[in-house]
């Protein structure tokens, strides 16, 4: 019996181990050798996850007495948040060579992490959520603090702690309560519990949920629980900020689906109205917020609260179609938004990182193929089609209207079209404007690798959209069958 | 040869020549320019030479789409790639290719800065242009249609005048906003008609409240694209600042999406709606025709006057396209070529003084006939088009509008007549400022005629000008029976038919 626990969590089990075996090596082997050693095994360990997780045979089973269940939405979310690490963790080492801050428990952090999503995408009770949420986090909040001798940086993980922690203890409550009201924490025997005929919480249960919506909104640095994400999008360094912009962010997301569609499926009438409500206040804070910012980290942290209204447009449709349009959605929004990053890390000036909106300034005729990547981006991010952020957004609101939430994609639309104007200043930066002086030369190749990929899938999923729009169907048919 | 898929060979043609430009590499600057306007020009001219094989191949005597392609796109939706052509968008698919060879050509000098870009971004506009023509499918339209703001963005935003940057947001947000709400008119059809197939769409009857939402979200698209009054406001300053390539095809082409819109969707789709939404379509167009051609009477700037005559001139095919007869819709079409190949001509020879003496505004100039005799006679040529003198391709699209409308409501014919008049005022007041007078000023005593890649420019508009205007049946014939199939469709689906003449 034990033996298939381990089969069932074998990716799972393979990220802890070599996180486990990384702090050994990483503590006999100090220095910037040890981390270039500890991150090529980290990476390594990232990528024979992805392949088990792939090479899984796709059926549903369960672990630690149905507490830990792998299904091919688990599966799907799995791969999007393992390439989103892997990525992150190439484009950090350059940063990190550069403003010497290599040190291997970087590469060791992001591991643990990892495997705290990875455990929470497969979460099936709120005590195995919980937990694997803390897992997921305590290495964000070191990570966040990483440049411990800059300032910013403190400040960024000691408010990620902070806000962090409170969240989590809402969210806690809220279990409670719910706990309290139903007798069980197990997403399936909550799913049963009020099938026959019951249409509506009960009145505590309901308070719970609330709670534990609004603790899933601040992982998520939804409206009204964002206000972390400038400041620490901000303080943190760039490819920390990265990271959170990419793998959590879709974990929290792919958690969210799972709490609303598995243990509340049925009382999609009361919490419905929770999600609409994020859903416009993120469209729209995202989308005017934006365009005062000077700082390119703040505008993406921004941005990303707007990209979170719009795929919870999908969830808000409830719908198999919806869930399909979020996981669409935030795969594309991942090689978007790492793409991005990686153009902010590779962009110096005499060897200083850049991170204000002007220094893009010229980089048209400086950098014509670099430019080309970031434009590629911007358009995407904006949801100008033919670049994939268009499908995203084809899916969502396609999910919303068949939901009969017409109105709501109108108002996702307009919000869209603020949107683009921020986008389209960075456009007009690159290409308009000249630079006041020459950005350092050359390319890291891992940053090259990573923004060549990013650019590839922006630009060309418009030729094959069909792979990933169909294996995110069958994720949200696991889900909801 | 007929087994090609000549309609995506066409499409995706420019695309190889981009790869073929992105491909040259070197640091001599001028080198590289020079084999990127060679890559461009034989690429836009190898589009131009296989569309005429569409047209070759295309039998005028159906009504329904030909060279149909159909390949599964987004599975899971049911959404092909599906492209074909019919009367209708076929000479839309030639205005493109051929004036996109055209503008290549006319911006052989004029283009000094980044010509790299400056040809990628165009050969990436005549793919989407084409594109948005020949799809058949609504999400492969909208791909095309919204696509189209990221390279004339560029283009406007790059090599354009003093104030580009303001006119490029302009362009782009005004456009953008419009283009949003289609968007949700098509995921709304789709999730009522569970397609996004054209030709089945144009099948589909939507109820009475559903058409009249869907025909306003669509009216929002197309109307700012036309441009209508009073949702005018963005194009003089798009004309304004654009370089001149840019100019001709915003106004060759990208005008003509939204008068293609309204035939393609608007009509055959929401046909009740649309009989509902005449009255206000004639009071805005003739609003438009007369207060634009007033606002045109007063400018300084000679792009500004040429901008504000398309509003104009635009505000009569939107009166063409629904008084839902033959002469009206056939007029509009007419007057859609008509406008696409004068208009952008005009544009082209602003250009040429333009980028002579570096001013669009009317008073620098003055006696340019003296010193520039072939510019004067193409400049008269191209203003006696605009004004609609018979034998230009500008009269026939007028006179059929005006007969159409003549059978619907006389004043509408009217107020169109009135257009002309005051069309005529415009243009050759400006003729005479321009080109007449003394040569007073001392830069143009040695100011030169035309080169020769600017008369080949100019060459196939003026043969197009007047071949439409002395035989139009050859533009007619071809799409007749498309017409005639729209005005059946109409006819069959409204109640239009009991009451009209």
């Amino acid at each position: 019996m034990s033996l298939s626990y381990v089969f069932t969590t074998l990716p799972e089990l393979a990220l802890l181990v070599a996180g486990l075996l990384l702090v050994l090596l990483g503590a006999f082997r100090d220095g910037p050798r040890g981390a270039g050693l500890v991150t090529a095994g980290a990476l390594a360990a990232m990528v024979l996850a992805l392949v088990l997780v792939v090479l899984g045979d796709g059926t549903t089973a369960s672990a630690f007495g149905d507490n830990f269940v792998v299904d091919g939405f688990a599966s799907f979310l799995k791969v999007v948040v393992f390439l989103g690490a892997i990525g992150t963790l190439l484009i950090a080492q350059p940063y990190l060579r550069r403003s010497a801050v290599e040190r291997f428990e970087y590469a060791v952090l992001v591991v643990f992490s990892t495997a705290g999503m990875a455990l929470l995408l497969s979460a099936n009770s709120f005590l195995a959520l919980y937990l694997a949420l803390e897992l997921t986090s305590l290495p964000l909040y070191v990570l966040a603090a990483f440049q411990r001798d800059t300032l910013k940086s403190t400040e960024a993980g000691l408010k990620y702690f902070v806000l962090g922690a409170l969240a989590s203890g809402m969210l806690l409550y809220g279990i409670s309560l719910v706990y309290g009201f139903t007798g069980t924490i197990a997403f399936d025997r909550l799913a049963e519990l009020y099938l026959d005929g019951e249409t509506r919480l009960p009145l505590g249960a309901l308070v719970g949920l609330v709670f534990i919506a609004a603790g899933l909104a601040f992982k998520l640095g939804a409206v009204p629980f964002h206000m972390w994400t400038p400041d620490v999008y901000e303080g943190a360094p760039t490819p920390v900020t990265a990271f959170f912009a990419a793998a959590p962010k879709i974990a929290a997301m792919g958690l969210t689906i799972r709490v609303f569609i598995e243990p509340f499926g049925a009382y999609i009438a009361d919490w419905q109205q929770i999600v609409i409500a994020v859903a416009i206040g993120s469209m729209v804070l995202g989308a005017f917020a934006a365009i005062g910012q000077r700082n390119i980290k703040r505008l993406m942290a921004y941005s990303g609260i707007g990209h979170v209204g719009y795929a919870l447009v999908g969830l808000a449709a409830g719908t198999e179609q919806g869930v399909q349009s979020v996981l669409i959605y935030m795969t594309l929004y991942l090689f978007m938004t790492v793409g991005t990053f990686a153009v902010v890390i590779a962009l110096r000036r005499r060897g200083q990182n850049l991170e204000e909106i002007d220094d893009f300034a010229g980089l048209g005729r400086q950098r014509p193929m670099l430019a080309l990547a970031t434009a590629i981006f911007m358009f995407s991010l904006a949801g100008i089609p033919p670049l994939a952020g268009f499908f995203g957004k084809l899916y969502v609101f396609l999910a919303a209207i068949e939901a009969g939430l017409v109105w709501l994609a109108v108002l996702g639309v307009l919000t869209s079209v603020v949107g683009a104007y921020y986008y389209l200043r960075i456009v007009k930066l690159m290409y308009f404007d000249a630079a006041p002086e020459p950005l350092d030369r050359g390319l890291d190749p891992e940053l090259r690798t990573v923004i060549t990929v990013s650019a590839l899938v922006t630009a060309l999923f418009v030729v094959m959209p069909s792979p990933l729009a169909t294996s995110a169907a069958t994720a949200a048919a696991a889900l909801l069958q | 040869m007929s087994d090609w898929p000549l309609l995506s060979l066409v499409i995706f043609l420019p695309l190889v020549g981009v790869a073929f430009i992105l491909a040259i590499r070197g640091d001599d600057e001028a080198l590289v320019a020079q084999n990127a306007k060679a890559v461009a020009l034989w690429t836009a001219s190898i589009t131009f030479l296989l569309s005429l094989l569409i047209w070759a191949q295309f039998d005028p005597a159906q009504g329904g789409f030909q060279l149909v392609e159909r390949a599964p796109w987004l599975t899971g939706l049911g959404v092909d790639y599906h492209v074909g052509v019919d009367g209708i968008s076929l000479w839309f698919i030639l205005l493109s290719t051929l004036l996109t060879v055209v503008v290549i050509l006319g911006s052989w000098h004029s283009v000094q800065s980044r010509v790299k870009e400056y040809m990628i971004a165009f050969l990436v506009l005549d793919t989407l242009m084409i594109g948005v023509f020949c799809a058949l499918d609504v999400v492969l339209f909208y791909l095309f249609f919204e696509g189209i703001l990221i390279p004339m963005f560029l283009i406007i935003g790059i090599w354009g005048g003093p104030n580009r940057i303001y006119a490029a947001f302009k362009f782009f947000l005004y456009t953008l906003a419009g283009s949003v709400l289609f968007l949700v008119a098509i995921i709304y059809m789709y999730v009522v008609a569970g397609t996004t197939d054209l030709p089945t769409l144009m099948r589909t009857t939507f109820d009475e409240t559903a058409q009249f939402w869907l025909f306003w979200a669509l009216f929002a698209s197309f109307a700012i694209k036309v441009p209508m009054w009073p949702f005018h406001t963005w194009l003089p300053d798009a004309h304004v600042e654009a370089p001149t390539a840019g100019s001709v095809l915003l106004a060759g082409v990208l005008l003509k999406l939204g008068g293609y819109g309204f035939l393609r969707f608007s009509l055959p789709m929401l046909p009740d709606a649309a009989v509902e939404a005449a009255p206000v379509i004639f009071a805005l167009s003739v609003v438009a025709i007369v207060y634009t051609s007033l606002v045109a009477l007063m400018q300084d700037d000679m792009k500004k006057l040429i901008a504000y005559s398309s509003v104009a001139h635009m505000g009569i095919v939107t009166i063409g396209l629904f008084t839902f007869n033959m002469q009206g819709l056939q007029g509009g079409i007419i007057q859609m070529l008509s406008h696409g190949i004068v208009s952008g001509a005009l544009f082209m020879c602003v250009g040429v003084i333009y980028d002579r003496i570096h001013s669009r505004e009317i008073k620098r100039y003055g006696g340019l006939a003296e010193r520039m005799p072939a510019y004067a006679f193409i400049f008269m040529l191209f203003t006696m088009a605009s004004v609609g003198l018979p034998g230009t391709s500008g009269f026939v699209g007028e006179l059929l509008v005006i007969v159409g409308a003549f059978q619907e409501h006389q004043w509408v014919a009217f107020f169109a007549a009135t257009g002309l008049i005051l069309g005529a005022c415009y243009m050759l007041w400006l003729y005479r400022r321009v080109i007449f007078g003394g040569l007073v000023r001392e830069d143009l005593l040695t100011i030169k005629d035309m080169r020769t890649n600017e008369v080949v420019a100019f060459a196939p508009l003026v043969i197009l000008t007047i071949v439409m205007g002395v035989y139009p049946q050859f533009f007619l014939e071809p799409m007749a029976a498309s017409v005639d199939d729209l005005l059946r469709h109409l006819d069959a689906t409204t109640t239009l038919a009991a009451d009209g003449p």
